[in-house]
């Protein structure tokens, strides 16, 4: 390849544009424009100061983001300084909460919050994956935006008319129809057995998984959508019925994405106050019977944070809520990480 | 060994665009057939016709009727899954299944059917690839590598050994070389020539000098047309039809 | 050579068609067991809620605990109060994240936001609301309706941030590349031309990120914490519907339970109301303009 050719040989560029007011038409130079002259000597203005300053205004909302993030976490350790120091670990592992006496164990919290996410998450993963399934491969095509669109509205129900729900129409029926029933079938294990108050874990899970399903059913359904119809059909000319075309072209290549989005439902289930905290009982034991009433972090912190007295009660409280913080954390940040692997990075993954 | 395959009065239509118009044609058996013709002409929809794989489009539909063998394709007791699992079929790209291993890849159609016997499906599986020319390169990393992790070539194999080992009686193939460089496509064309020792093969290629190659008869549609239909000499030397002969020589398409 | 005989069944076993036939059924039940909630709650909200609300429910405040009668009026107008403080920290912050995020943000830093936002939005609402009783309450001595709306900002912000960006990013380069080839400055290009093209969207972000806020109970518990009287004034704790009606649920008085039901209506048609709002706003903006 040659050398392109020095600057000096080329041809020089023109000097300067010819002006209008000096072409020589033979008539009498006319006036130019008013509005045309100062154009020409106006000197386009640097926009260099406006624009870093809107940058810098820009930059600085940003950086609020992770600003507030750091602020919520360092709040949340300095309040909770006192109570780390005086129980260290064992916080976590004590059964005893006892206000009154200064006893604070955290683990009937852990214990209910645990139970009645996985309780929910069994109860809600098949039913959203089922609707999932049913509205990407088996719905008619006409129905397949209404039956979407009502699937999401169910996560925009706040929290706590769930809880008004659950009290006042979900409970009773456990109490009336449901407890009694399980009770009678399946009470030999244990689980089933003591006061059917409907209030209670059953409850308490019953609700989450409802909560819980919109955002599963709409990840998976995500995920249902991207895996390539070609897939499909390489099953179906196997020989497939619907059914394991399904189950071998569509699930069976989704299975990171649907796990990544029933982690996030987790995330959503463990985080719950209002509903939970309206239908548990809000008893710290711990107890084997999905009957009996129970308490999560998040309802303890809803319930007994602006009655604490005492700095080590309101620092115990915090301590909880450090903790909520920090599982939520790594269990998104995992749920993220799979969703994002089969999506494509895009795809949000808020609610 | 293969069966004919029998053709009458195929009509098919995507909702209300009809791609296909009153098809005759038969593929006699252990024979390779060809079918050519420019973008749209309805060879796709023809041959996945054949298997019922038409139908799988919503708004879709097709009606005829066809004969594979004994079994009548679009009778009126006919079961679409039995239907795709005695016609076996090669797609454009190639779509072996990305979370199991070649094993299980070939295997799939096996288990689907119901077989479970381990050794029955070791021997099936290398039956299979053996045939579609892959086993001495896959032979080690049967059950380690993914079937998606293999070049383009092989896996077009891996999806053709796929599609034999449930013992189809017929192999439509739509395009299976378009998406493959030369070498690999060379492979295929050898690969079909042997198969037709054993199985009725019917391909959609629109490259007319790979139906010169490997079929020995052809069909040219235009249109959802069957324009001309006869053996693959005859066809690129001496069409009777005039669009035919536009097409070969190139003056469209 | 071949086998004499195809080794598989000749037909498709009944307990294959078994099988498809039950996973169609399951997957239609569990449609069906989805959405019965949804219509039960609806329906529950309307029988139970809408016998309630009158005029005196809409003008009143709450009557002493036992007494029957009185209204939620403090509690809408509150709600009102605190979701205003809320959208001015959260739309500004949010939107600019956003801008940030689409148009200087793709690198490291950016990517680091982007993880923030999710972070934060994945926070317990509860946990947001210990936080602002700490940055806040705590420091005021004093409950306020500006903390809550503290709260509730802070948790907008990640679902408008996203939102942006995502909408920002769908107006093609070219549209950019327009402007800045007509002398247009950059910060005048974002504003005017980019921004403006993806209004439609962001309007829409920020109007769900509202509606999210708007049912929100677990972080005024803290910081709002809520007032049987009327309280206009920022620094002082306000009532809001959503934590009316917790109260009102969980209390031992019949004609409280009502009033919850009808409380939790409203919310209801607040939320839907702000969501088809918007809807129809940028529908017929978009049929009018674009």
């Amino acid at each position: 390849m040659n050398a392109p050719e020095p600057l000096e040989r080329l041809p020089k560029p023109v000097a300067s544009l010819p002006s209008l007011a000096k072409v020589d038409t033979g008539r009498p130079a006319r006036r130019p424009i008013a509005a045309l002259e100062k154009i020409r000597r106006t000197r386009p203005r640097s926009s260099r100061i406006p624009d870093e300053t809107f940058r810098s205004i820009i930059f600085l909302s940003a950086f609020s983001v992770f600003a507030i993030v750091v602020l919520v976490m360092w709040e949340l350790v300095d309040k909770s300084r006192l109570s780390l120091h005086q129980f260290g670990i064992h916080f976590f592992f004590g059964s005893d909460w006892d206000p009154v006496s200064g006893e604070f164990g955290a683990l009937p919290f852990i214990y209910g919050t645990l139970v009645s996410s996985f309780l929910a998450l069994l109860l809600a993963v098949p039913m959203s994956v089922g609707v999932a399934v049913f509205i990407t491969e088996m719905c008619p095509q006409g129905l397949r935006a209404i039956i979407s669109f009502l699937v999401e509205l169910l996560a925009a129900i706040p929290s706590v008319i769930y809880g008004l729900w659950g009290i006042f129409v979900l409970a009773p029926l456990l109490r009336d129809y449901v407890e009694p029933f399980l009770a009678k079938t399946l009470g030999w294990t244990g689980f089933f057995d003591g006061p059917a108050y409907g209030i209670g874990m059953l409850a308490a899970a019953m609700i989450m998984a409802i909560m819980v399903v919109p955002i599963i059913a709409s990840i998976t359904r995500e995920v249902l959508m991207a895996v390539p119809q070609n897939q499909r059909e390489a099953v179906l000319a196997l020989g497939a019925t619907r059914w394991e075309m399904i189950r071998m072209g569509v699930l069976r290549n989704a299975r990171v994405g649907i796990v990544g989005g029933v982690i996030l439902g987790l995330g959503r289930a463990l985080g719950e106050t209002m509903a939970v905290t309206m239908v548990i009982g809000n008893t710290p034991q711990i107890a084997k019977s999905l009957f009996a009433p129970g308490y999560t972090m998040a309802s303890v912190l809803a319930n007994e944070f602006t009655e604490a007295t005492g700095d080590l009660y309101l620092s115990s409280l915090v301590e909880i809520g450090l903790a909520l913080f920090l599982v939520t954390l790594i269990v998104n940040a995992l749920a993220r990480v799979l969703v994002w692997s089969i999506t494509g990075g895009t795809a949000r993954v808020s609610a | 060994m293969g069966v004919g395959i029998e053709v009458r009065g195929l009509n098919a239509w995507y909702g209300k665009n009809q791609s296909l118009h009153s098809i005759d044609m038969t593929m006699p058996a252990n024979h390779v057939t060809a079918v050519i013709g420019p973008s749209g002409c309805g060879k796709s929809t023809f041959v996945r016709c054949l298997n019922r794989m038409h139908e799988t489009i919503p708004e879709a539909r097709a009606e005829g009727s066809v004969k594979v063998g004994d079994m009548d394709v679009y009778g009126s007791g006919s079961d679409p899954v039995e239907v795709r699992r005695r016609i076996g079929m090669v797609f454009q790209k190639p779509n072996p299944f990305p979370t199991m291993s070649i094993f299980d890849n070939v295997a799939a159609g096996l288990k689907l059917n119901g077989f479970r016997n381990r050794k029955q499906l070791q021997e099936l599986v290398e039956r299979s690839l053996r045939l579609a020319a892959l086993w001495d390169e896959v032979k080690d990393h049967l059950h380690k590598k993914s079937g998606a992790s293999l070049s383009g070539g092989q896996q077009q194999r891996l999806c053709i050994a796929r599609a034999l080992a449930v013992e189809p009686e017929v192999l439509l193939m739509d395009e299976p070389a378009s998406a493959l460089d030369p070498i690999s496509t060379s492979k295929i064309e050898e690969l079909i020539f042997q198969l037709k020792q054993h199985y009725t093969v019917v391909i959609v290629t629109h490259n007319m000098q790979q139906a010169a190659r490997v079929a020995e008869l052809t069909g040219f549609f235009l249109m959802g047309s069957l324009i001309e239909y006869d053996k693959t000499e005859k066809i690129f030397t001496t069409p009777a039809d005039k669009r035919t002969e536009d097409y070969i020589t190139g003056r469209f398409g | 050579m071949r086998n004499s005989s195809p080794p598989v069944t000749p037909k498709v076993s009944l307990w294959r068609r078994f099988a498809n036939h039950g996973a169609t059924a399951f997957a239609t039940l569990a449609a069906v067991l989805v959405l019965l909630p949804l219509l039960a709650i609806f329906a529950y909200l309307l029988m139970k809620g809408a016998g309630s609300i009158n005029w005196a429910f809409l003008t009143q405040t709450p009557k002493p605990p036992g007494e029957v009668g009185g209204g939620m009026a403090n509690a809408i107008v509150g709600t009102g109060l605190i979701l205003c403080v809320a959208s001015v920290i959260g739309v500004p912050l949010g939107i600019g994240s956003g801008i940030y995020l689409a148009e200087y943000g793709r690198n490291r830093f950016g990517d680091l936001i982007r993880f923030t936002a999710d972070v934060l939005n994945g926070v317990p609402s509860i946990v947001i609301g210990i936080a602002a009783y700490a940055l806040i309450v705590v420091r005021q001595k004093h409950f306020s309706a500006f903390s809550g709306g503290v709260a509730l900002g802070i948790m907008m912000v990640p679902t408008v941030a996203r939102t942006t960006e995502e909408m920002l990013l769908m107006v093609p380069n070219v549209i950019r590349e327009a402007a800045y080839g007509l002398g247009i400055p950059r910060w005048r290009t974002t504003l005017s031309i980019t921004l403006r093209t993806a209004s439609a969207g962001v309007i829409t972000g920020c109007m769900l990120a509202f509606a999210r806020v708007a049912g929100e109970t677990a972080p005024l518990l803290f910081t709002a914490f809520g007032n049987q009287f009327w309280n206009l004034r920022l620094n002082q704790p306000t009532a809001a519907l959503s934590l009316q009606v917790f109260t009102y649920a969980i209390s031992p008085y019949e004609d409280w339970h009502k009033q919850a039901w009808a409380g939790a209506l409203i919310l209801i048609l607040l939320i839907v109301g702000a969501v088809a709002a918007v809807r129809i706003v940028t529908t017929r903006g978009r049929l009018k303009g674009a």
